[in-house]
């Protein structure tokens, strides 16, 4: 049987764009399922911080804030800022969400202020490159940080895309207050990294996170792999953002970005 | 065979003091840091990695480089590099040692460098880094000193050492890769994140190791009784020619990307370290060294000439050295994760390590290379191949 080259061609042309589909569509497949994948363990518990950014409204609502953590953590004040250790501190829109900005933003957004801490995220690049498994994910979802196993290579701080991770560059009980500092939590030594621990120590005890305590209801803290969470219910009903999205870390801290609606 | 390292001229004598003054200087200024914290160096919260990662960095490529003499003479029988073979594995021997001080020096918890061993994270490069440079120093003072041993004798190298030459091989493409993967997989640090990183590391390696090992030639030539030869320098010169061009080439591939794609993330980095940082007068000086040494090299009539080549490798070493050595490692933290610039340099302290670092490598060399220069000065085989 022979076939003509316009049938051959015809017959080909089909077939091919047959496979095209089929392979478009195994592509489609597996971006829904890559999209659709959880980022929640299977310990049940991934503990998270939404902050209404309107709800934090003066410096001295700032300043509480960070100084209930500092204070009890006992994290010096240090003034040389490339020296500095910080937990959670401060920035502008910009800073804090570099990718995420334009220029015709609401001037209320450009002038506002936000919290940064670490982001605790599902998938931590710190935790990745820890050489020493100082650096460590907990099944509940905290990253936290064993400054006795931490040999100072900072390849953490390399690694985390949002400048979270502190290294104690000097002394840093030179900075403090040893009559004032909070002797239930330990102080550090040099050389070492240290960071937010999403207060390990109070949730033991059955507490909150200080910030979260001291916020006035501008944090809340829960269980994300709670459906029925304080959390979740705020996050199914606020438009959030949160903090470089497009690094794949699934950071555990979200913002309410509302402006005027959300204030008080 | 050790015992040559004692036996020498005044000269030899004058360098090595010289040498171990260096050391010494090292030695104290790390003392200070060691009692005062890694804050009496430049970096800071933002560049929390400086000058001694990066030195370290650079090292790994010249430790590297000792490949391009092994597989010539090994893979595919060039006899002519029979002589200088050895000078290449010593000096990654020199290189792996300081790249070990340089990590070292650069821990805010040295005592606790065990962990790293006690506690394996095979999802940490870091652990395969380690893994790999302890690998590689081991098989080059293995191979090295068995190959001199059996020359000596005037044997031919024990048959258990072929194996372990071949491993070397691919071992020596390992330690830039993994050192570049160092850097390679981090979210959020666009300048480092790029494929070709490896790559770029392994061709600036070929070019700068073997460029350093020619000036080590021809000065082992004139202070010494060691000639390595005209031809293996020569041949030597090509891959140097060859491996700059491709690393030229693949920063071009870096610049293109970052800013025909117009993406400002990408295009930070350059910027800042070609057009608004502290390092744009030294960027711009590795980038005019290495197209100047692109004419000094490539053309034969202009390699040919040693006087010529000895300017051409001054050039790249110093290129190189300010590409790697500096810029890569800066120009990754800078600007930080929140699009700020801290600027960084190193502090006289830093300085000073770093100076004895470089110092504890060239004392490893300079005995290393003296008891392979002496073995053949006995045996009478030190001057120029006929």
């Amino acid at each position: 049987m022979s076939i003509d080259r316009r049938k051959f061609l015809k017959i080909a042309g089909l077939s091919g764009i047959g496979l095209g589909l089929s392979a478009a569509d195994s592509l489609v497949k597996g971006k829904a399922h890559a999209s659709e994948e959880s980022s929640l363990p299977e310990s049940g518990v991934r503990l998270a911080l939404v902050i209404d950014i309107g709800k934090i409204r003066t410096d001295e609502d700032y300043k509480r804030i960070t100084d209930a953590c500092h204070s009890i953590h006992n994290v010096p004040s240090i003034p040389n800022t490339k020296h500095e250790v910080k937990w959670i501190w401060t920035d502008n829109y910009e800073h804090t969400f570099p990718d995420q900005t334009n220029e015709f933003i609401p001037h209320e957004m450009k002038e506002k202020r936000f919290l940064l801490l670490c982001n605790h995220c599902a998938k931590p690049p710190c935790v990745r490159v820890c050489p020493t498994k100082a650096t460590f994910k907990r099944p509940d979802g905290i990253v936290a940080q064993d400054p006795h196993r931490c040999i100072g290579c900072r390849f953490c701080m390399a690694a985390c895309p949002y400048g979270s991770r502190s290294f104690n560059w000097v002394d840093p009980r030179k900075y403090l207050d040893m009559n004032k500092t909070n002797p239930d939590y330990p102080t550090r030594t040099m050389g070492v990294v240290e960071k937010c621990t999403l207060c390990v120590e109070r949730l033991a005890r059955g507490l909150e996170p200080a910030c979260v305590e001291v916020s006035n209801g501008a944090i809340v803290f829960g269980n994300l792999a709670d459906p029925g969470s304080n959390v979740r219910k705020i996050l199914s009903t606020h438009y959030t953002i949160i903090r470089k999205p497009a690094v794949g870390t699934q950071p555990s801290v979200f913002y309410v970005i509302g402006g005027g609606e959300n204030a008080g | 065979m050790l015992d040559r390292a004692l036996k020498g001229s005044k000269g030899y004598w004058t360098l090595v003091i010289i040498l171990l003054g260096f050391i010494g200087a090292g030695s104290l200024a790390y003392l200070h840091q060691f009692n005062n914290g890694l804050g009496v160096t430049g970096m800071s919260r933002d560049v929390s990695w400086g000058f001694y990662i990066s030195q370290f960095t650079f090292l790994v490529g010249v430790a590297a480089s000792a490949v391009m003499l092994v597989i010539p003479y090994y893979l595919h029988n060039f006899k002519k590099f029979g002589r200088i073979v050895i000078l290449g594995e010593f000096l990654a021997i020199a290189s792996v040692t300081m790249c070990m001080t340089f990590i070292f020096v650069d821990m805010g918890q040295p005592m606790r460098i065990m962990n790293v061993i006690l506690f394996p994270t095979p999802n940490s490069i870091l652990f395969w880094d380690a893994t790999v440079l302890n690998g590689y120093l081991f098989l080059n003072l293995v191979i090295g000193w068995a190959t001199l041993h059996a020359e000596k004798k005037g044997v031919p190298p024990p048959a258990w050492s072929k194996p372990l030459i071949y491993l070397s091989i691919p071992w020596a493409v390992s330690i830039h890769t993994v050192t570049a993967f160092l850097y390679a997989g981090l979210p959020g640090r666009h300048f480092w994140l790029t494929a070709i990183l490896a790559v770029r590391f392994l061709a600036s390696a070929f070019a700068g190791g073997p460029a350093l090992l020619i000036l080590l030639a021809l000065i082992l030539r004139k202070y010494t009784k060691f000639d390595a030869g005209k031809e293996p320098i020569q041949a030597v010169a090509k891959i140097v020619a060859y491996a700059m061009c491709a690393n030229v080439f693949l920063i071009g591939l870096e610049f293109f990307t970052a800013f025909y794609s117009n993406i400002p993330s990408h295009m930070h980095a350059f910027e800042f370290l070609y057009a608004h940082g502290n390092l744009v007068p030294l960027m711009w000086t590795s980038t005019i060294l290495a197209l100047l040494s692109l004419i000094l090299i490539v053309p034969p009539k202009m390699r040919g000439n040693e006087t010529i080549l000895m300017w051409a490798c001054i050039a790249i070493f110093i290129s190189l050295w300010i590409d790697k050595g500096f810029g890569l490692v800066i120009g990754g933290f800078v600007p930080t994760p929140f699009d700020t610039v801290t600027e960084y340099w190193p502090t006289l302290t830093e300085t000073t390590i770093t100076l004895g670092v470089w110092a504890l490598g060239f004392l490893v060399l300079t005995v290393l290379y003296k008891v392979a220069i002496s073995v053949r000065e006995e045996l009478g085989t030190s001057g120029p191949p006929k």
